[in-house]
């Protein structure tokens, strides 16, 4: 079976020290992984490069997005292979360069050349004139500009081989999933949550999910809306469990029994804590919320602290420091958003007070807690989890 | 189960799902084809209708189309093409349905003027008022017969008299068009003087995707679809013939003894609404309270729709309480979070943001029962006071 070649760069890998060949390792897993799908598919590293060959009739865009959804990729390029004579490297270059005429209509172009194996004879500028002449003499309508070129051809002399390749797709960057332990999302139906929980998967962690509704307060289709927002994350991390918990007994008493301005907050306290049980008890080191500094009441820096007191483990909030339009950008960039700005109500939003306090003091946020039995109903809470699997 | 969204969609009758069934695996020939495969396919079409032309006004003859939408959307925008040279202005109210409402926007896009007329609190627009816009400009009225969201019965009645009456005095060529899309199978249709009227089968429970247009006889609109020339070429494309054949059947069923379902419907309309007054404070019927049993009593509701505010409430809620119990129900308000998913109808009919909010329509079919209201009032009770219990801050 015939099969193309893809280079696989990755990127901070690359400097780890003593560790290396661990990340290495998960890594290839990981591209393995998203090209289980095809049959034949292959990947090894090569002196710091992944090789990736796949059947041929597997068309390159989808080869390629599979690639640069895995954490940990810094790039990836479609790539031939010739043996390592300057004349065989020219025939296939010119190959290579007549495909892309046709498919990606270039007028000019330019040659870089590598050597990583020093045993071969021409040295690297030479191999860039060399290959450059004979595909100018092979390819009549195209000329060289070195300086804004619509294509530059890399041929790279390595120890096993030439290698010939044009533009980089670039992926995400990062560490492969799994190599930075476990975290548990809370995650509504927004914008921020989700941007969250791909932020910290990128640096390698393992992601859970918890998710709170107020049915019926809130409506099925709000959780169907929150399932395809994990479905989606799920396209780059695989399989995703999510906790699924009805926060209305917490909410209603709340309601009944405490001052109407604290209301979010109390129930963002309630949040902290069940997530922290659905935590410990799932193995999940530390807690991650879409929480951006002075975005809400709830999240000015008063509020975070008031929040954060109620739970021993540390909370990650990846998107603090971020500006709402770009973490929106970043939404549109991993495909979150349009599922995100579907208008159901979450159960953030249910209870809203009218003039919620903005600069709570703990010690006040304490009292009105004391009116409620807060061990029994996070109890009770967690003991009513519902767990739903999400495929990508 | 109690379904009580029968104004959204109807269950479909088993006697038409059977027919469907069988018209699709055995009589799946081509109307359009000589052979005997194809005529028998063609008798669907033939029995499917007369035997809703039977339930029409005389001398028309009704299109088939893909629902409600294409009949309202082919009725106007056919008749705006043919009398775009007879003048611009096109008459019509602010409580239609959208399939209404939106194609007068694109009309008005293209340059058409169009008047909507404003309602009363109950809904209704006073025949007085289309008597008033009418002028030699006026290409099209379009009026519904029911409206879908309170039941009011609009006067389609004396408003396609008074176009008959001004067409025949200034020699004019003004279509009246009705969306009878609610009140086909509810209320009689056979004596309205309409030139155009629009059904949708789901709603009278026949197949999804079904629906007609009635049109007298004497007028020839331009093609709406163009093809191969089915539908006497104004609605070309092979004929649905299982969904024909079920929307014929559901028409004929929905229609026999109609005015002793109606008057059951009514009973059943009844006892739930005096059992929600009498059981839950602060509630408001939207609409007309009396009910009305043909399109001559205009002004009144259909048997068919209830809507009620249940104060300091939010529908949705409710809804969503209900449907726990196997009830369901429909809101006046899309999403409560804003008011932008406020329902056109009752924002035309002057509620305020907060009693939209907790509007709930219950809309009834010939299948329920007075005992399922027992239940649903009492359902509805619990959820009501629990939800005034809490509170809500909005």
């Amino acid at each position: 079976m015939e099969k193309n070649l893809y280079i696989v760069r990755c990127g901070e890998v690359a400097l780890k020290g003593m560790n290396k060949p661990y990340f290495e390792r998960v890594l290839l897993e990981r591209v393995k992984n998203a090209l289980s799908c095809y049959e034949g598919a292959e990947a090894k590293w090569i002196e710091g490069l992944m090789f990736v060959r796949v059947p041929a009739d597997i068309p390159e865009d989808e080869v390629i997005s599979k690639c640069v959804r895995v954490f940990g990729v810094a790039s990836v390029s479609p790539a031939v292979e010739a043996p390592k004579d300057i004349n065989e490297i020219g025939k296939k270059a010119a190959e290579f360069m007549q495909k892309v005429i046709d498919t990606d209509d270039i007028k000019t172009f330019k040659v870089k050349g590598k050597r990583a194996d020093k045993s071969f004879a021409i040295e690297s500028p030479e191999i860039a004139r060399q290959v450059g002449g004979m595909v100018l003499k092979a390819c009549k309508v195209l000329s060289v500009d070195v300086h804004r070129p619509d294509c530059v051809l890399t041929v790279d002399v390595r120890r096993e081989g030439a290698y010939i390749f044009r533009d980089k797709v670039r992926g995400f960057g990062g560490l492969p999933l799994g190599t930075n332990g476990k975290g548990l999302i809370l995650m509504s139906g927004g914008i921020d949550s989700p941007v969250a929980a791909f932020m910290m998967a990128k640096r390698g962690m393992s992601i859970e999910a918890v998710h709170f509704h107020s049915y019926p307060y809130t409506s099925q289709r709000a959780q169907r809306k929150v399932e395809e927002l994990v479905r989606t994350l799920a396209g780059y991390m695989g399989t995703v469990r999510m906790h699924v918990i009805n926060l209305l007994p917490i909410q209603e008493e709340i309601v009944k029994n405490c001052p109407e301005d604290e209301t979010t907050l109390l129930v963002r306290r309630f949040m902290m804590r069940i997530a922290e049980q659905i935590a410990v008890k799932n193995r999940c080191m530390m807690l991650i919320t879409g929480e951006d500094l002075g975005q809400v009441a709830s999240q000015t820096a008063e509020a975070l602290v008031v929040t954060d007191s109620v739970v021993d483990m540390p909370v990650m909030r990846p998107l603090i420091a971020m500006d709402k339009v770009d973490i929106m950008d970043k939404a549109r960039e991993i495909g979150t958003y349009d599922i995100s700005i579907q208008p159901y109500e979450d159960c953030c939003t249910v209870f809203l007070p009218k003039h919620p306090v903005t600069k709570p003091k703990k010690e006040r946020i304490e009292k009105s807690e004391s009116a409620l039995d807060v061990e029994t109903l996070v109890k009770n809470a967690v003991e009513s989890e519902e767990i739903v699997e999400i495929r990508p | 189960m109690i379904y009580l969204d029968n104004s959204a969609t109807t269950r479909q009758y088993d006697e038409v799902t059977e027919l469907m069934y069988r018209a699709a695996k055995e009589n799946f020939g081509n109307p359009s084809s000589l052979h005997a495969l194809g005529f028998e396919a063609g008798n669907l079409l033939y029995d499917a209708r007369r035997q809703i032309e039977d339930l029409l006004p005389p001398a028309g003859n009704v299109i088939f189309t893909s629902g409600g939408t294409e009949s309202d959307n082919m009725a106007l925008l056919s008749s705006a093409r043919k009398l775009r040279r007879r003048g611009n202005k096109i008459i019509t109210t602010r409580v239609e349905h959208p399939a209404v409402l939106e194609t007068c926007r694109r009309l008005k896009e293209d340059g058409f003027e169009v008047v909507y007329l404003d309602v009363d609190v109950d809904g209704y627009v006073e025949e007085q008022a289309v008597k008033a816009a009418l002028d030699k400009n006026t290409i099209i009225v379009s009026i519904m017969a029911v409206n879908n969201e309170v039941g009011t019965i609009e006067p389609v009645i004396p408003v396609g008299r008074t176009v008959r009456e001004y067409n025949r005095k200034n020699g004019t060529d003004i279509m009246f068009h009705t969306d009878a899309v609610q009140a086909f199978g509810k209320l009689p249709m056979d004596d309205i003087d309409a030139d155009l009227i629009s059904a949708s089968a789901h709603k009278f429970h026949g197949p999804k995707g079904m629906g007609f247009l009635y049109m007298k006889k004497r007028h020839s609109l331009p093609a709406y679809i163009i093809g191969g020339g089915q539908e006497g070429g104004f609605r070309s494309s092979t004929e649905n013939t299982p969904g024909i054949a079920g929307m014929g059947l559901a028409a004929e069923m929905a229609c026999a003894d109609l005015m002793m379902k109606s008057s059951r419907m009514g009973i059943v309309n009844n006892y739930l609404l005096n059992g929600l007054k009498s059981e839950i404070k602060d509630i408001v019927i939207n609409g007309p309270e009396e009910l009305g049993y043909t399109l001559h009593e205009h002004g009144k509701r259909c048997p068919g729709v209830l809507n009620v505010t249940f104060e300091g409430t939010r529908g949705e809620v409710l809804l969503h309480t209900l449907e726990q119990d196997g009830i369901y129900v429909s809101t006046g308000s899309a999403c409560s979070s804003n008011k932008t998913g406020d329902s056109h109808v009752l924002q035309a009919m002057s509620m305020n943001h907060k009693e939209i909010e907790g509007a709930i329509r219950f809309s009834f079919s010939e299948f329920n029962t007075v005992e399922e209201m027992d239940h649903v009032i009492e359902r509805t009770k619990i959820a009501v006071e629990r939800f005034r219990r809490l509170g809500s801050f909005r």
